[in-house]
């Protein structure tokens, strides 16, 4: 068995002591990816109603992007996690059984919430009045297609159009919170374990949350740059630097507030401390210091906090905020493995550390992984194709 | 005299009602998430196990670890234990060292020489049955529980796998099973407990270093014997009302 060798392996490698049951690192690479597509779709949500909520006109263009991009990254949000039990089958007992104690038991719940009441209603009542339309234009399978869609509701008076706009504002507004919610409950799936001093704080769901639209916003960025580049359209620079402002104040917040839960620690040094202090100088180094700092977040600073003084020409730009936008999805994607294989690497013992080495040819986690990250994708350029954003008809306000 | 009527408008009667509601489905949302989970200790003639273990007469043999194994059908390889001992050198020169090797089934070997030895001394660690588990709090689907008496049990037939639990449990004493995929842990033999046998470890001990009993009847094994020694806990800062209690449990034992 191929799990068994990997685990001989950890224990030849085990520094210091470990508790027998703790070589074993039962958090693998999937729930990495749990915390990180989840907070995509947060942070994506996030950025949509900025432009519908807080009415920041210049991303528009951005705006059903940023909800199909959620909606796609939503729909396979739970596969990383299902996919990781030893009992995939017995999944659903989670939501028919829940135990109300647990942190974990809530999500299906904030899951069907946010992705039945929130995303769907809200791109459905962003999508009505096209969908009636497209579904006169078609002909055959996708003119049923696309009536399927409308619910068989075909009105198209300008006064059903203005109660669609309030609507769908109103759902945005319940889904900032959910949004919120969402991500910063997953981040107390984390902080609330008292057992693990690596994530037991109440910083926790916070920094979850900050990371969450950080990584979203990025996510945004970067497939409004591509959609342009395969349509062989212009990219919206206007746009853009309205996204990479924001992107600029929440990784401030965000950082700052990472920050501050490390200060708190070294400060407060607790018995804790001195295993944590190993454990970032040693096992973490690369990836907390030089993947989630350096280049999550210094680069990106440094970039976006020169354009707000300076601002190079058109071209140099786009290029910068491309690069960039990979640098923080790239640094994000190394916070999350930092708390989650961080917080397992070290015992309970506080005596030593285990070892986790990702199997890039045989490890099932890491095929796993890929296929949950990439197959949003797929969905997404589905969705674009099903309801293109640049077919729309003109907005109509409330 | 007019006699003084208290006018109580509709309005006045919506907004009573609507607060009282408020308040009732603003609690009965509370009430789930209990502040501090926790079991109840049974009153009158139930059964509350706790289990006491006195460092001083534990040799490092390594029985314990070798008959739960062997009782509890426990996977063989070196890193699936409900019951190991683990040994402690604290060097002259104040360095801790620790070791387990295959639990402790194997025996140890003391690779500090005397000399340079401050004190030596063996910990098995086991399964620690908190009032307050930890694990049985996190468990999303209720598959872990608390016993009516106190021992923290799983219903394999239920668990889903996630490793929750494994996490959250401070003294690192649940594992998943690799060919079941569930989660398993201590039972304190709880099988043999309902033939009233006693546990597979305790059994196995030649220095009677291991004690278990019920808690609430004051003249148990024990009771008695935490009355007479001054016990503690692992980790008492976490609060997880752990019932396994140590005697001459030294402080670099975590």
């Amino acid at each position: 068995m191929n799990k068994l060798q990997n685990l001989y392996e950890a224990l030849a490698n085990v520094e210091g002591y470990i508790y027998p049951n703790e070589i074993a690192l039962n958090w693998d690479l999937l729930i990495v990816m749990y915390p990180y597509i989840t907070g995509l779709v947060a942070g994506a949500f996030i950025l949509a109603s900025l432009n519908r909520v807080f009415d920041i006109k210049a991303l528009r263009p951005t705006y059903e992007i940023s909800l199909l991009t959620a909606l796609s990254f939503m729909l396979v949000a739970t596969m990383p996690l299902i996919s990781h039990l030893g009992q995939p089958f017995r999944f659903y007992e989670m939501l028919i059984t829940p135990h109300l104690t647990s942190a974990m038991a809530i999500f299906g719940f904030v899951y069907i919430w946010y992705l039945m009441v929130v995303l769907l209603l809200e791109i459905w009542f962003d999508y009505r009045y096209d969908m009636v339309i497209w579904s006169e234009q078609k002909k055959g399978f996708m003119k049923f297609f696309y009536k399927a869609l409308t619910l068989w509701v075909s009105d198209k008076s300008p006064e059903s159009r203005k109660t669609d706009d309030k609507i769908g504002y109103f759902i945005t507004v319940i889904g900032i919170p959910s949004a919120f919610l969402l991500h910063g409950y997953v981040g107390f799936i984390f902080g609330s374990l008292k057992a693990n001093p690596w994530w037991s704080s109440v910083m926790m769901p916070v920094i979850f949350l900050f990371s969450a639209m950080v990584s979203g916003i990025a996510l945004v960025m970067f497939i409004y740059m591509v959609i342009n580049f395969i349509r062989r359209k212009k990219n919206d620079i206007l746009c853009l630097d309205t996204i990479a402002k924001y992107l600029f104040y929440i990784l401030i917040l965000d950082f700052t507030l990472e920050s501050l839960d490390q200060i708190h620690r070294i400060y407060e040094a607790d018995e804790s401390f001195d295993i944590l202090k190993l454990l970032v100088h040693g096992k973490l180094f690369f990836t907390f210091f030089i993947m989630q700092i350096g280049v999550g977040t210094i680069f990106p600073l440094a970039v976006l906090g020169f354009f707000q003084f300076k601002q190079p020409s058109e071209k140099i730009r786009k290029i910068l905020y491309l690069i960039v936008s990979s640098a923080v999805l790239i640094g994000i994607f190394f916070m999350r493995w930092n708390v989650v294989i961080g917080g397992q690497l070290f015992s309970k013992s506080f005596y030593g550390f285990t070892s986790y080495k990702v199997d890039l040819i045989g490890g099932k986690d890491v095929w796993l992984s890929l296929l949950w990250f990439i197959i949003p994708f797929f969905i997404l350029a589905f969705l674009l194709w099903l309801l293109p954003p640049w077919k729309k008809a003109k907005h109509v306000e409330g | 005299m007019a006699i003084k009527k208290e006018n109580v408008s509709r309005r006045d009667f919506l907004k009573k009602s609507s607060m009282f509601a408020g308040g009732v489905v603003f609690v009965s949302l509370l009430n789930p998430f209990k502040v501090v989970y926790a079991t109840k200790k049974p009153k009158g003639k139930g059964k509350w196990y706790g289990i006491a273990i006195d460092i001083e007469k534990c040799i490092g043999c390594g029985s314990c670890a070798r008959a739960c194994k062997t009782e509890n059908n426990v996977p063989n390889e070196p890193f699936f234990f409900r019951n190991w001992v683990e040994q402690y050198t604290i060097t002259n020169d104040e360095q801790v060292m620790v070791s387990s090797p295959n639990g402790g089934i194997d025996g140890f070997k003391q690779a500090v020489p005397d000399e340079d030895i401050y004190k030596t001394f063996f910990v098995p660690k086991m399964c620690n049955h908190c009032a307050k588990s930890p694990c049985t709090q996190v468990c999303p689907v209720g598959a872990s529980f608390e016993s009516p008496e106190g021992l923290a049990l799983v219903d394999q037939n239920y668990c889903i796998g996630c490793g929750y639990c494994v996490q959250a449990c401070p003294y690192g004493c649940r594992y998943i099973d690799p060919a079941k995929g569930v989660v398993d842990k201590c039972t304190l033999c709880y099988h043999r407990l309902q033939k009233d046998l006693d546990p597979a470890c305790m059994m196995a001990c030649p220095t009677g270093a291991r004690i278990y009993g019920d808690l609430n009847d004051r003249d148990s094994a024990v009771s008695l014997f935490i009355k007479e020694y001054n016990c503690a806990v692992l980790k008492p800062q976490l609060n997880t009302d752990s019932k396994l209690y140590y005697y001459a449990l030294s402080q670099e034992v975590h």
